[in-house]
């Protein structure tokens, strides 16, 4: 099936296959980032900017800050999770687990 | 190319909305087919109703507009008793039970964990007294705003009321303006004291006078692109018109339809018109709209009021007119109304049915809302004015407040938003009574605003603060815990300033004590007779930050966690997957999918 992926209320969450699954106000730990040069950056999602979806895996670029640094910016495409593309059924990644934006890396296991 | 929601509304929005609501009702929420949730939430918000955030699928905020926070005689009782019946969720609120009424700071009011299946009844039971939730969210015309007291006020220089209501009348289920780029917020204010926050507003009546063909004749400038939502406010600015109450439709609706045909709708973030008029300027929205879509010349902006303007300005309310209408103040015709101080503006349904029925006994049964999330009974007698103040009501939700319980705003957090990063409404209320009881008022200080946002969007209109409270997150020990950002000195006035943010990331249980060191530092380095927003505006934001501490006191914060990871933050078991949601229309949980 095909997975859709709306960014809704002025992108306080992500809905997959119109599921709410992800929501502002988590901490992702995310390792080399744009946004500063905390390491991890301890990045506080405020908004979802922009979101896609390729081969089930759902992305998205968020906005917010740096908990450590307060640096704020939007960080690179981050995966946000997976959506079977059989049953539609949404695997989110852990936030806290560390994160690569931009990159396919993950740098601890997901869930 | 143009949004997802844009091509939603395409489809169906506005007016067309509300037979479909009816068979959803009719048929159960289970009805709504699962692959188009996301575009029947976002048509739903025109008629004024709001999913609830993750973990309460199946229920909804019900958001009830009403022009200029006038609520005629008779309509706040049904108000009561559709709250009572109607909005009540799985869980009771520890501190104001379970079946609340908001007034929110657009002067309209909120119910939580409706139903839809209890929708038509709803509506059946507030159209017969004439309220509706029309165009209540969504990408339309929202509730107008204005002075509250717009037609009691003593001093005012033109009765706004009458222009509010046409407007109203006007817009409101017009389907020209019905399906706009984003939001459009308008005040109308007629008062000499700003109080209708036209700054802060898409588009702005403010009052001015201009010599036409002779005579002195009273109206409104224009202002448009005003807004605080995420991390851009913006004030309004002028575009150099005057109109007359008359021809205040006809400019409304030229200026909605620029923005319906000019506004942004390939990008929501990009969408309000303050960013159009960033983009534009003021000299280039005057000519497209003089050109495209006014009939007529426009007439160059009277010469306007603003420097008279007090409210929300720094003052004693004391040295002011009707102020942030608090307390008890004399009408024109000889009776009085009677501004009462509620809490973040949320009030049990059976102190609003209470209030109902005082109002019905001591004045008119008009009650007011005020854009300070109060409520004001109007058109109380004047020999039965001690009577009313003697009432047991009134000892809460009072007409003296203490200072930190009467400039206490808080927006509504993650007890249902899916947009706030923390809890607001319980956090405000201990934030006021601890600083109630811990805290010296300095010498004259009378008001002492203190608005709390639980995010950017800035219900709570942060900006506009002694004290801006935006939530956030820090870690302390080690552990993620919610905290504020914290910003100083804003308000508006003669000269609107927005708040500079000097501290933050702070945590929540340290945010009291910074208030207090903060008031105690200017009790003692404030000059002969300066207001705190006076000694705020005479430093730099440099020497702002770290001029007093953070830090641990008495107050207690039971909020601390991550509440937005909770299905409900007051609920003995608030994890997620305790959520009863979704339910069906006697509350049940519905069997899940998986």
């Amino acid at each position: 099936m095909v997975t859709s992926i709306h960014q809704l209320d002025d992108g306080a969450w992500v809905s997959v296959n119109d599921s709410r699954e992800v929501n502002v106000s988590d901490l992702w730990q995310l390792a080399c980032s744009d946004v500063c040069d905390c390491e991890p950056t301890d990045f506080l999602a405020e908004g979802f900017v922009e979101v896609s979806v390729a081969r089930g895996r759902v992305k998205a670029r968020i906005a917010g800050q740096c908990i450590g640094c307060g640096a704020d910016g939007i960080t690179d495409w981050l995966e946000l999770g997976r959506a079977d593309p059989e049953t539609g059924a949404f695997r989110s990644v852990v936030p806290s687990s560390v994160h690569c934006p931009g990159s396919h890396r993950r740098l601890a296991a997901d869930e | 190319m143009p949004t997802k929601v844009e091509g939603w509304k395409d489809e169906t929005y506005g007016n067309e909305v509300r037979e479909r609501i009816y068979e959803f009702a009719e048929e159960g929420w289970e009805s709504i087919p699962d692959d188009e949730h996301d575009a029947w939430f976002e048509r739903f918000k025109w008629w004024g109703l709001y999913h609830q955030r993750k973990g309460q699928e199946s229920y909804f905020m019900m958001r009830i507009g009403t022009p200029n926070g006038v609520l005629e005689p008779g309509q706040l009782e049904v108000v009561a008793d559709v709250a009572d019946e109607f909005a009540r969720g799985p869980v009771d609120n520890p501190e104001f039970g379970g079946a609340v009424c908001d007034w929110t700071t657009r002067q309209s009011i909120q119910l939580h964990w409706i139903k839809l299946e209890d929708i038509p009844e709803i509506w059946d039971r507030l159209e017969s007294v004439g309220l509706s939730t029309q165009q209540a969210c969504g990408d339309s015309w929202r509730n107008i705003v204005g002075c509250p007291v717009a037609g009691k006020d003593k001093e005012e220089f033109i009765d706004a009321w009458p222009v509010a209501e046409q407007l109203n009348e006007t817009f409101k289920g017009n389907d020209e303006y019905a399906n706009l780029p984003r939001k459009w917020k308008v005040s109308v204010t007629g008062c000499s004291e700003g109080c209708g926050q036209g700054d802060i507003n898409d588009l702005a009546f403010e009052p001015a006078v201009k010599l036409i063909d002779g005579e002195e004749t009273k109206g409104f400038n224009i202002r448009v692109g005003g807004g605080l939502s995420r991390k851009e406010p913006r004030l309004a600015r002028s575009i150099d018109v005057f109109v007359t109450p008359e021809e205040t439709a006809d400019i409304a609706a030229a200026c909605s339809a620029l923005f319906r045909e000019h506004g942004d709708r390939e990008d929501r973030f990009n969408a309000r018109i303050k960013f159009l008029v960033d983009e534009w300027g003021t000299e280039k929205f005057r000519r497209v709209l003089d050109e495209e879509f006014v009939d007529g010349e426009l007439r160059t902006a009277g010469e306007d009021l603003r420097d008279e303007y007090t409210y929300n300005a720094g003052h004693s309310h004391d040295e002011d007119g009707h102020a942030d209408h608090v307390g008890v103040h004399e009408q024109p015709d000889g009776n009085y109304y009677v501004g009462l101080s509620v809490l973040v503006g949320r009030m049990a349904a059976d102190e609003v049915r209470e209030l109902a029925h005082l109002a019905d006994e001591y004045g008119s049964g008009e009650v007011r809302l005020t854009q300070r999330q109060n409520i004001i009974v109007t058109d109380v007698d004047s020999d039965r004015l001690d009577a009313f103040l003697d009432e047991d009501l009134l000892e809460y939700h009072s007409p003296e407040p203490g200072v930190f319980m009467r400039g206490s705003i808080a927006c509504t957090g993650t007890e249902y938003c899916s947009l706030s990063i923390v809890e607001t409404k319980n956090r405000m209320v201990r934030y006021g009574r601890w600083m109630q009881d811990n805290i010296d008022v300095p010498e004259g200080m009378t008001d002492f605003h203190t608005h709390l946002s639980g995010c950017t969007a800035s219900c709570a209109q942060p900006q506009i603060a002694d004290i801006s409270l935006r939530g956030m997150k820090t870690r302390k020990d080690g552990e993620p815990v919610e905290a504020f950002d914290i910003g100083l000195g804003g308000g508006l006035g003669e000269n609107p300033q927005f708040a500079s943010w000097v501290e933050m990331r702070v945590a929540a249980d340290e945010v009291p004590g910074y208030i207090r060191n903060l008031i105690e530092f200017f009790a003692d380095a404030r000059e002969d007779g300066e207001s705190f927003r006076e000694f705020i505006a005479r430093h730099e934001t440099e020497t702002l930050t770290g001029l007093v501490e953070p830090e641990e006191t008495s107050y207690t914060d039971p909020f601390m966690h991550n509440t937005k990871m909770t299905w409900y933050p007051y609920a003995e078991a608030d994890d997620m997957d305790a959520s009863p949601a979704p339910t069906n229309d006697q509350g049940d949980p519905l069997p899940s999918d998986d």
